[in-house]
């Protein structure tokens, strides 16, 4: 090391070099091979991912593949089509039937928004896209609440049929709550779980309300 | 809160080598990873690193000579190198800034929000109970989480109460209105108190006051959820004077204490108690004065008042409880 002592190097030159390390020989391939592949195969991955999601809402376990490849697809699909269910209601200036279009789809976007943002500031940490990927998807339980409250008021709307859209709708409420609390609470402090939870009832509460006092004219 | 502490002084201290080792100037990118330890979505990488290249190519028209290659390389340039992506990065936060502005106001937020279920049902128990010492400032926990649950817990129940009585919204949708009318209150009615109170020089910070009234709209919403679901008058005249007049006391209680001078205090207490007041005979009344105009077109205006009563979509058993009222109310 002696001889190293009078070696000094002058700040004015910048020293040149690589540090990367050469994994750039699989991602040329994954390129090509997604570019090259028909239509049919790029949407069929998609429409998987989101099927499997769907599964991870009706059977809630903790897994995180939910949260980790987080999409927005399947809660648009669940948001529009609860949208258009919710439409039936005469355009009859009288008697306003149920709410609009953009009433339910603000009410869910915006909903989802605020609980994110008040799990965030109680300090999760779950990122932002990923709380609104959760919620939207433990929407699907209420749709098909709404499915099957459309198919008893076909059949008649009298007292009966109330009963039975309001114990399943009852169920399907508390089945989405629970499967979104499964998913968020665990990226929250232990102690302030209730915190999160109840914001999340509120909101799956409002659109449960909305399906249950939702009457064809 | 880690995070949050370090990203407010960020536009003046650059000292620190550790954090240049993203090679952005920006916090954004930190805490973005930082928080996703569950690990972030291809999108979220991307984007990420679309932002870190643009403040790259930013820095590099900027400081010109200083950066030649490599941006993210410090090791050899030394303190010049330093100075020089200091200067550049003046200029290249401007591109990251407004994403920053989105995680900088959610960290001012952030202590308002840290509390734990217990406190919050403390304080809730709380808001019924009037205080004795006014001679005393009373202490306001200024918490935000609380009151702006309970603005969309009276959202709910006004849309509940809505929904069963047939209120019809020609303008707008029910829920603008019922978010529009619960909102506009808390922010409304706490922004005109807290000017009344600099005027009046009493001792209330707006985020005191946003809290005192956000917790005085429990005694609402226990009020509005019993009378949308019993139509009561009656009923309602008892809630309205015995839970809301405790919710208002306690208001007026904790505001007498913090202000000085018998003027100042009547002016700022007569205010509150009268908008408080109001505003839950108006929820309850708007919105069966419009059932009760319906009622009076499709049959006559001969009905006896005892039987306007709003019209309900469940039948069951409010149908029960209506017609038990009826009977009591004409017996009467």
């Amino acid at each position: 090391f002696a001889g190293l002592a009078d070696v000094s190097i002058s700040e004015n030159i910048p020293v040149e070099g690589e540090i990367t390390v050469p994994v750039g020989s699989h991602s040329p391939d994954e390129d090509y091979s997604t570019l090259d592949e028909p239509v049919r195969d790029t949407i069929m991955r998609d429409l998987k991912a989101v099927g499997k999601k769907f599964i991870h809402v009706m059977y809630p376990k903790k897994s995180s593949a939910l949260l980790r490849d987080w999409d927005l697809w399947g809660p648009l699909v669940l948001c529009v089509s609860l949208a258009l269910m919710l439409q039936g209601g005469s355009a009859d200036s009288k008697d306003d039937g149920g709410p609009q279009f953009a009433e339910v789809f603000v009410i869910i976007w915006f909903g989802a928004v605020v609980i994110t943002l008040n799990s965030k500031l109680l300090g999760g940490t779950i990122s932002f896209f990923q709380s609104l990927c959760v919620l939207g998807y433990c929407v699907l339980p209420l749709t098909v609440a709404m499915l099957v409250c459309r198919l008893v008021l076909l059949a008649g709307s009298g007292t009966v049929s109330f009963i039975i859209r309001l114990i399943v709708v009852v169920a399907m409420f508390g089945w989405s709550t629970l499967a979104s609390t499964a998913f968020l609470a665990d990226s929250q402090p232990p102690n302030r779980k209730a915190l999160v939870v109840y914001p999340i009832f509120l909101f799956y509460f409002v659109i449960s309300w909305m399906i249950l006092t939702f009457t064809p004219q | 809160a880690a995070a949050g502490g370090g990203r407010s002084g960020t536009a003046a201290e650059w000292g620190g080598l550790e954090d240049n080792m993203q090679g952005g100037g920006s916090a954004v990118i930190d805490m973005e990873n930082m928080d996703d330890t569950s690990g972030s979505s291809f999108e979220d990488m991307g984007e990420m690193h679309q932002r870190m290249k643009e403040e790259e190519e930013e820095e590099e028209g900027e400081a010109g000579a200083a950066e030649e290659e490599d941006g993210e390389f410090l090791g050899m340039k030394g303190l010049r190198g330093q100075l020089g992506r200091q200067v550049a990065d003046q200029g290249g936060k401007r591109q990251a800034s407004k994403a920053f502005s989105l995680y900088a106001n959610i960290d001012i937020l952030r202590p308002y929000f840290d509390v734990e279920p217990v406190q919050v049902r403390a304080r809730l128990l709380e808001s019924m109970i009037p205080v004795k010492m006014i001679n005393f400032p009373q202490k306001i926990a200024g918490e935000l989480y609380g009151p702006l649950m309970l603005v969309f817990t009276l959202v709910a129940i006004l849309l509940h109460g809505m929904k069963t009585s047939d209120t019809i919204i020609r303008e707008g949708t029910l829920m603008g209105t019922a978010i529009g009318t619960c909102f506009g209150y808390w922010l409304g009615v706490s922004s005109f108190i807290y000017f009344l109170a600099y005027l009046c020089n009493a001792q209330i910070t707006m985020v005191q006051m946003l809290s005192l009234l956000g917790y005085g709209l429990f005694g609402h919403c226990i009020t509005l959820f019993v009378t949308y679901n019993i139509h009561f008058h009656s009923l309602f005249y008892i809630f309205w004077l015995g839970v809301g007049g405790l919710s208002t006391l306690r208001m007026v209680a904790v505001l007498v204490s913090r202000t000085v001078g018998h003027t100042q205090r009547l002016i700022l207490c007569g205010t509150l108690a009268a908008l408080h007041m109001l505003f839950l005979l108006y929820l309850h009344f708007a919105y069966h004065k419009v059932v009760e105009g319906i009622l009076d077109t499709l049959e006559g205006p001969n009905m006896p008042p005892f039987q306007r009563v709003a019209r309900d979509i469940p039948v069951v058993s409010n149908a029960v409880l209506n017609t038990t009222a009826k009977a009591i109310a004409l017996t009467l």
